[in-house]
């Protein structure tokens, strides 16, 4: 097979999921592109490989999805074989934001992430539906506090400025502070039932309440469009707007290409790539709001398989990343928390994004004490030549000649780690490094080791923060 | 490196999520004050009142000490023209002095590199959290961000001093910025370096600090003690910043349980610096802004309030002509705008102020324009 193809296949893996080892990157890359890419659009059709059952039976305490709600969560990502279905978890947990940090119940939030990862490649307009029924939502949003005589916007702002359609387009406004206080109006009434935080009883699950008693029956003028409103109606009226397409569009490929600029930015910076979102709009409608299908024209078209290493990681790539890549955590064991510290440490935990804004990306994810962290956490993981993703490595490379060049270990280590490409520059340094040991004996009890010392550099370096 | 310990340091706290400037500052005399806040408000009695008209939420009892020994500011109206009431923007304004239009650059990025010109000391600026603030950040301005201090550095977890330092000089060369690699690359390559350079000394500060103040366990409370220990250290550097997480202060609900408790941990963790300081004779050398994105709306929804605009801050330091400057917005219905305190004070004039008195800048070019200055330094 072709190392391009491979090449391809490590690119679509870390886009569309968490990365994968080398051996499962020939497997799919043997399958062709196209159907690799419809596999992943497809999760429905495939086993996700999961033994869950056995995973609970560790974990006792998912049983009721009391706590390990974000273990629950990392160890899908990290071991289902239907990567792109969790990858798109992350994807709408970082755009229809709740915090448990404010909500306090891992049961109702993990009902939101299952919900995610139901709809998360459906109709945008079930979607929006869900996400405003959703109880950690309304709570989150404190829709449950809007009642028609004393209108909470929080949620009405929120759905249109970060959820739907953006502040701005093309230099103008989206829409007005009286489409706010009207849309935050059709949604009063939408509320919940047995209020989230549970102390001191202990933790509820919460349920979606209609409340017509409390809803405002009154004309609302929303967008242009005026009639006694519901919620259902707002949502309508937003999926129709261009500036839906364009938002939606724009955190595609800002998740799934390139780093684009920063959403509060968007009314007045353009796309980096128009043509693209403008194919990606064009399918949106054309789809009737189809996720899934817009997803298909990104994944196949040249501007994605172009743009290689042109995003920088997050921190919740890079962990699920590093722990696929050095196969970890395929089985249940006691320890599990750790890595959400690190997590933490390098900006971005699951459940609790800092704000319903979601997290800052591209190179505002990286200063000093959060590239620190990420290269530590790396470069301790592909140091320790105990783990099976590592010694596959170590063993490839033994497997290729009795001895090993200076080059050739540089640019296997890259290959096995999913075709890296560094700078020339940086490219060299490394090899001038592995030249002080010279050509080296792969039957050695020191050549893990050495592999591992390669690793480790590899992963330190500028190159390795992209995606 | 040059470092003298009497060069005047700013410390910048950010309340991130928007407190609520009516119920921090109080004019609890003012008859409107009850109506807009029937579940809200603070009972005249328990205001920590500073005059007969204003006073400060009597969770805040740490500050109001600082403030009656002369030692607080309280910038009332504060706001920027426009206002804005999302919590990104509103940042970012604050952020980059810069309401008009989206800019990258920060204010006090800007002024560090005013500071620094030649970049001496990797150390002119500290942030303690998660994540750089855009206010710190300029081109080729570098500030170190630390997350824990206790543990921070570069490869930690490679075996063998001997290894490491090689591994070290090797990430030392790959992080020099490549020409022609564009922007963000040589963002990358400058935190890189820094990282590198930064954490060797940053690490030695917990190490040659003693004090006999405890602080609070909270993050801010753990980040100001940084604060003390690198500012002690005197490593020469000269702006430091910390805050609370974001959408802290986002009291949308529930303020009457949440809003005390964070302003009473919050002054706590202030007043402890401020005494850890003193312990050190270096209360003179520090003076705090503490600021927040914008105001709450002034009707207040039932359980909390919502996004407003019009708002407080506070400058604190021995260094501060404690008292009260600007104008309380008026609560007269008409007067609100869309229902929220109309600023009255742009919070440039704040920033100049610091900038040139305090720190000894030229604030034109930092703010891009000159704004009237508050006579609030000794």
């Amino acid at each position: 097979m072709a190392d391009n193809d491979i090449a391809l296949m490590a690119h679509l893996m870390r886009r569309a999921g968490f990365g994968a080892q080398y051996e499962e990157l020939e497997a799919r890359a043997a399958r062709g592109y196209e159907t690799a890419v419809e596999e992943l659009l497809h999760p429905e059709d495939h086993s996700n490989g999961m033994d869950l059952d056995l995973a609970e039976r560790c974990f006792i305490e998912w049983n009721h999805f009391i706590r390990c709600v974000p273990e629950y969560i990392a160890w899908r990502m990290i071991n289902s074989r239907n990567q792109l279905e969790e990858k798109m978890v992350l994807f709408w947990h970082g755009i229809l934001c709740t915090a448990d940090s404010k909500t306090q119940s891992y049961v109702t939030s993990q009902a939101e992430l299952d919900m995610l990862r139901r709809r998360g490649m459906g109709n945008f307009r079930d979607l929006l539906l869900e996400i405003s029924r959703d109880p950690a939502m309304v709570y989150f949003l404190d829709n449950c506090l809007s009642h028609k005589d004393a209108i909470n916007e929080n949620y009405g702002r929120e759905l249109l400025e970060l959820f739907s359609m953006g502040v701005g387009m093309d230099g103008e406004f989206n829409y007005t502070e009286d489409d706010v206080k009207e849309c935050a109006r059709a949604f009063t009434g939408w509320t919940i039932a047995n209020g989230i935080p549970g102390q001191p009883y202990g933790r509820y699950s919460a349920q979606f309440v209609y409340n017509p008693e409390d809803h405002d029956e009154g004309e609302k003028t929303f967008l242009g469009h005026t009639g006694n409103f519901n919620g259902e109606d707002i949502i309508d009226i937003i999926c129709q707007q261009p500036a839906t397409a364009r938002f939606i569009s724009r955190h595609l490929y800002s998740f799934f290409v390139a780093d684009e600029a920063q959403v509060p930015s968007w009314m007045n910076t353009p796309p980096r790539d128009p043509d693209t979102i403008k194919l990606l709009e064009e399918e949106y409608f054309r789809s009737g709001y189809d996720i899934r299908s817009m997803l298909r024209v990104l994944f196949n078209s040249d501007a994605f398989k172009d743009a290689r290493f042109s995003r920088i990681k997050g921190p919740i790539e890079t962990v699920i990343g590093t722990l696929r890549l050095v196969g970890d955590w395929n089985t249940p064991k006691p320890g599990f928390e750790s890595i959400f510290d690190e997590m933490k440490h390098m900006g971005q935990e699951i459940l609790n994004p800092p704000s319903v804004e979601g997290w800052h990306t591209g190179k505002e994810w990286i200063d000093g004490g959060t590239l620190v962290r990420r290269i530590n956490f790396i470069a301790d993981y592909v140091g320790d030549v105990s783990y099976p993703g590592i010694q596959d490595i170590v063993q490839k490379l033994a497997a290729e000649g009795p001895t090993i060049s200076p080059e050739g270990l540089v640019e296997g280590c890259l290959r096995l780690l999913g075709h890296y490409e560094l700078a020339d520059e940086t490219h060299q340094m490394l090899v001038e490094h592995a030249r002080k040991s010279g050509e080296l004996p792969t039957n050695t009890r020191e050549f893990p080791d050495q592999v591992g010392n390669m690793l480790q550099m590899i992963v330190a370096t500028k190159e390795y923060l992209y995606a | 490196m040059t470092s003298n310990k009497k060069d005047p340091v700013l410390v910048i706290l950010q309340m991130t999520g928007a407190y609520d400037a009516l119920n921090t500052f109080i004019p609890y005399s003012d008859p409107h004050y009850p109506d807009y806040r029937p579940v809200l408000q603070i009972s005249p009695e328990d205001v920590l009142a500073v005059d007969d008209k204003v006073g400060f939420h009597p969770a805040m009892a740490p500050l109001k000490e600082l403030y009656d020994e002369g030692k607080v500011a309280v910038m009332q109206g504060i706001g920027y023209p426009n206002p804005i009431r999302s919590h990104f923007r509103s940042l970012d304004i604050w952020h980059t002095a810069e309401p008009e239009k989206m800019v990258t650059d920060g204010w006090l990025g800007k002024a560090i590199r005013d500071l620094d010109p030649d970049k001496e000391n990797i150390l002119t600026a500290v942030n303690f959290g998660r994540g750089l603030p855009r206010a710190l950040a300029a081109p080729g301005v570098s500030v170190a961000s630390v997350g824990d201090l206790a543990s921070y550095g570069v490869l930690t977890g490679i075996d063998g001093e001997e290894q490491r330092m090689d591994a070290l000089d090797i990430f030392g060369r790959m992080y020099s910025p490549l020409i022609g690699s564009g922007a963000v690359n040589d963002y990358l390559s400058q935190t890189g370096l820094d990282a590198l350079r930064g954490a060797d000394i940053l690490r030695t500060a917990p190490e040659i600090y003693s004090s006999g103040v405890e602080y609070g366990g909270s993050p801010f409370a753990q980040w100001l003690k940084n604060i003390a220990q690198v500012h002690l250290a005197d490593f020469g550097t000269r702006v430091l910043y910390t805050g609370v997480n974001p959408g802290t202060f986002d009291t949308h609900a529930n303020q009457n349980i949440t809003f005390p408790k964070l302003w009473g941990d919050v002054t706590n963790a202030i007043s402890d610096f401020y005494q850890d300081l003193k312990e050190h004779n270096a209360n003179e050398e520090v003076v705090m802004l503490l600021f927040t994105e914008f105001g709450r709306r002034v009707k207040e929804n039932g359980s909390g309030t919502d996004h407003g605009s019009g708002g407080v801050a506070f400058v604190i330091g021995d260094a501060v002509k404690g008292g009260l400057y600007g104008e309380y917005p008026s609560l007269e219905p008409e007067k609100l705008d869309e229902g929220d305190l109309r600023w009255n004070n742009d919070f440039r004039s704040t920033y100049a102020t610091l900038l040139e008195q305090w720190m000894g800048l030229d604030a034109n070019p930092v703010l891009g324009g000159t704004y009237e200055q508050f006579d609030l330094i000794k």
